[in-house]
């Protein structure tokens, strides 16, 4: 007894699936490639960032306020000597003799009274010097060698208006700023799907009642619902940002609703039905997951809109505080910072704007991709 | 035709109720009250005060006197602007509000239909990617960042425009604002006009009006924009709900005296009147809005009737 497939001596052909197809045609699209490999540099970024600065994000040097971006080291050679001096002067020594050796400043000082010791603590205390030492005493110890290596810092973004690093504090708001993005979107698509699902599935009476909610909470100005959220939750961000994710799942809900209408009248959700599958059971197996493709898309356009609230938030006061910081609130400072340290501005918005760019172009490719009219 | 209008606004009366109410209820359960200050005021003056605003009675009745003056279309006194009651206050700002949206939308719609067809004529040329990629740029910067950038370059350096102020609505005090607002909603009309633009142009009675031998622009204006425009007016609906009613960033930014600035404001200080009425009128925008959607769906699309 020989089956047919034998005698042929051909192999049943593959079955594609939809994601495979979506997967293939997502990745012969260059601008979509290039938006997730920039997504993942940005989020690498972000995360590793802050760990391998050797700045932390809120470590004031009030040596460097608002310095710009710039590739080689501060100080600045012609700004060593000037900033040694006026540290000698607060300490009431003289300089006798002021020489650079390397990395290294030699002074002969020379005071009125009995040296210090603790004439170093002056020194380290500034930014710019650290291991100061003082040797070579004289005998009556009115004189001395002062050392004192010179601490070379980058500073590639610049610093803020606080002697902050840029670079780190960049960092940080990317880790803060796509961490709330996030959060809030994976609180409204779960709120929108699960609503939107069961409101279209069970239909009739209850559907009216379900869509006539979110009709309402539409028409609520959205800027008086979130600051209430604010309010009520405080300032503290994971909260707040659930909070917002629970405000911004009504365009999901009908999205995923109308979805559910069409597919809840296919032959397999019928036959599941005629074999008792319970609701609860059909929502989890067949709807939710034949909703996932516009879901997908527009997770990836949701992102963004989160991110640009929280920006908007911050701009009015309200989001993310100090000295945490995010995206939004760097750019708000930036934009009050423009005329004179145009830098505070221009990094925290190059990488926000790539990053939305990228995911507008990654929802894009998603949706061509998904799209079955387009085969 | 009529009377679904009618039913339509007759059906708004339940929703608005609704609104006012949760909105009521939500804001006076914030911590807080209208009179916290720094100091606070003595026991006396803030019985008084209270007394003369009704906060000592039951929220019960205070709700159901405000619904009672609601229904009056009095939205009672200022909690925080002493001396003004709501209503004055929105006679001043509403217009203001109301014209700068009203020219935003009408420049957005201009100038992003008009990059949106010319993307969708040249579809994957240079001049395609060039627009939609300055739209998405004008989707992505945020406009308070926007809004410094062109005060600076426009007001400061060059010294063309003023950088702020109203002006009573002089050309010149009204070109920055509007710019600033009509940005990224020129940035979406341009997307949107593209996609449904691309896709008219390749349907059967664009195809029809073409072999009729009619001239391009009778068939990209009147065949093909009239379906394209569909999603461009769905999506206006909302943006211009909320563009007329103002925008709380632009307001800052350029000092303008409309009602955007009210919400945050009202909402912060617990300035219950206040914040209710920016809330109604919000409302009453966005039904309304909705409602002109539909009609203009009616009107755009035959297949669509309401009798």
């Amino acid at each position: 007894m020989t089956t047919p497939l034998l005698e042929t001596g051909k192999t049943p052909a593959q079955g594609r699936s939809l994601w495979d197809d979506a997967r293939d045609r997502l990745l012969a699209n260059r601008a979509a490639v290039a938006s997730m490999i920039v997504l993942s540099a940005i989020t690498l970024i972000s995360i590793l960032g802050p760990m391998l600065s050797p700045h932390s994000f809120d470590k004031v040097y009030r040596g460097y306020v608002k310095v710009p971006a710039s590739l080689s080291a501060y100080p600045k050679p012609d700004e060593i000597e000037p900033a040694f001096r006026a540290l000698l002067k607060r300490a009431r020594v003289t300089i006798v003799d002021y020489a650079r050796e390397g990395d290294e400043v030699v002074v002969d000082i020379a005071s009125k009274r009995e040296i210090d010791p603790r004439t170093v603590r002056y020194v380290d205390r500034s930014d710019m010097f650290e291991n100061a030492v003082l040797e070579g005493f004289s005998t009556d110890k009115k004189s001395a060698v002062l050392r004192a290596d010179i601490n070379f810092v980058h500073f590639y973004f610049g610093t803020d208006a606080n002697g902050r690093d840029m670079m780190t504090r960049t960092f940080i708001a990317g880790r803060v700023s796509l961490t709330i993005g996030l959060l809030a979107t994976v609180v409204a698509i779960t709120i929108g799907v699960i609503y939107g699902a069961t409101s279209g599935y069970l239909g009739g009476r209850i559907d009216q009642m379900m869509m006539r909610v979110v009709d309402v909470l539409y028409s609520l100005p959205f800027i008086f619902f979130v600051i209430m959220l604010v309010v009520f939750f405080g300032r503290n961000f994971i909260l707040m940002f659930i909070a917002v994710g629970a405000v911004e799942w009504l365009d999901m809900a009908r999205i995923v609703r109308g979805q559910t209408l069409t597919i809840k009248r296919q032959e397999y959700v019928q036959a599941a039905e005629a074999m008792g599958v319970s609701d609860g059971g059909i929502l989890k197996r067949h709807i939710i997951p034949n909703t996932l493709g516009p879901v997908v898309v527009y997770m990836t356009l949701l992102v963004p809109k989160v991110i640009l609230l929280e920006s908007f938030l911050s701009f009015l006061g309200l989001g993310v505080q100090e000295p945490m910081t995010s995206w939004g609130v760097l750019i708000s400072e930036g934009a009050r910072n423009l005329q004179g340290a145009p830098w505070m501005l221009i990094f925290p918005s190059i990488f926000l704007t790539s990053t939305l760019f990228a995911l507008n172009f990654i929802g894009d490719g998603l949706r061509d991709a998904l799209d079955p009219k387009d085969r | 035709m009529h009377r679904y209008v009618l039913g339509r606004l007759l059906g708004a009366i339940p929703t608005l109720f609704l609104i006012v109410t949760i909105s009521f209820f939500l804001i006076r359960i914030a911590p807080g009250g209208p009179f916290d200050l720094e100091r606070p005021l003595e026991a006396k003056v803030m019985e008084n005060l209270n007394r003369i605003y009704h906060l000592d009675q039951p929220l019960w009745n205070q709700y159901l006197l405000y619904l009672k003056s609601i229904a009056a279309l009095d939205f009672g006194p200022s909690f925080y602007f002493r001396d003004f009651t709501i209503n004055e206050l929105f006679a001043q700002s509403l217009p203001i509000s109301i014209q700068l949206g009203l020219t935003a939308l009408c420049v957005a719609l201009v100038v992003g239909g008009v990059l949106g067809i010319i993307a969708a004529l040249r579809q994957n040329q240079a001049t395609d990617y060039t627009v939609m990629t300055a739209a998405t740029l004008g989707v992505t910067i945020p406009n308070f960042v926007i809004a410094p950038i062109l005060t600076l370059t426009l007001g400061v350096w060059l010294g063309w425009l003023p950088v702020g102020g109203w002006n009573g609505g002089a050309f010149l005090n009204v070109i920055l604002p509007v710019v600033t607002l009509a940005l990224p909603q020129v940035a979406v009309v341009a997307r949107l006009t593209r996609g449904s633009m691309i896709e008219a142009l390749r349907s059967n009675h664009v195809r029809t009006a073409r072999a009729y031998g009619l001239t391009n622009y009778m068939v990209i204006v009147v065949h093909a924009l009239r379906g394209a425009v569909l999603p461009v007016v769905s999506y206006l609906g909302p943006a211009a709900a909320a563009l007329l009613t103002g925008s709380v960033v632009v307001e800052t930014i350029f000092g303008i005296p409309g009602i955007g600035r009210y919400f945050v404001q009202g909402a912060l200080n617990r300035d219950y009147t206040l914040v209710m009425g920016t809330v109604v009128v919000v409302a009453c925008f966005v039904i309304l809005f909705n409602l002109i959607v539909d009609l203009l769906y009616a009107l755009l699309d035959p297949r669509v009737r309401y009798d």
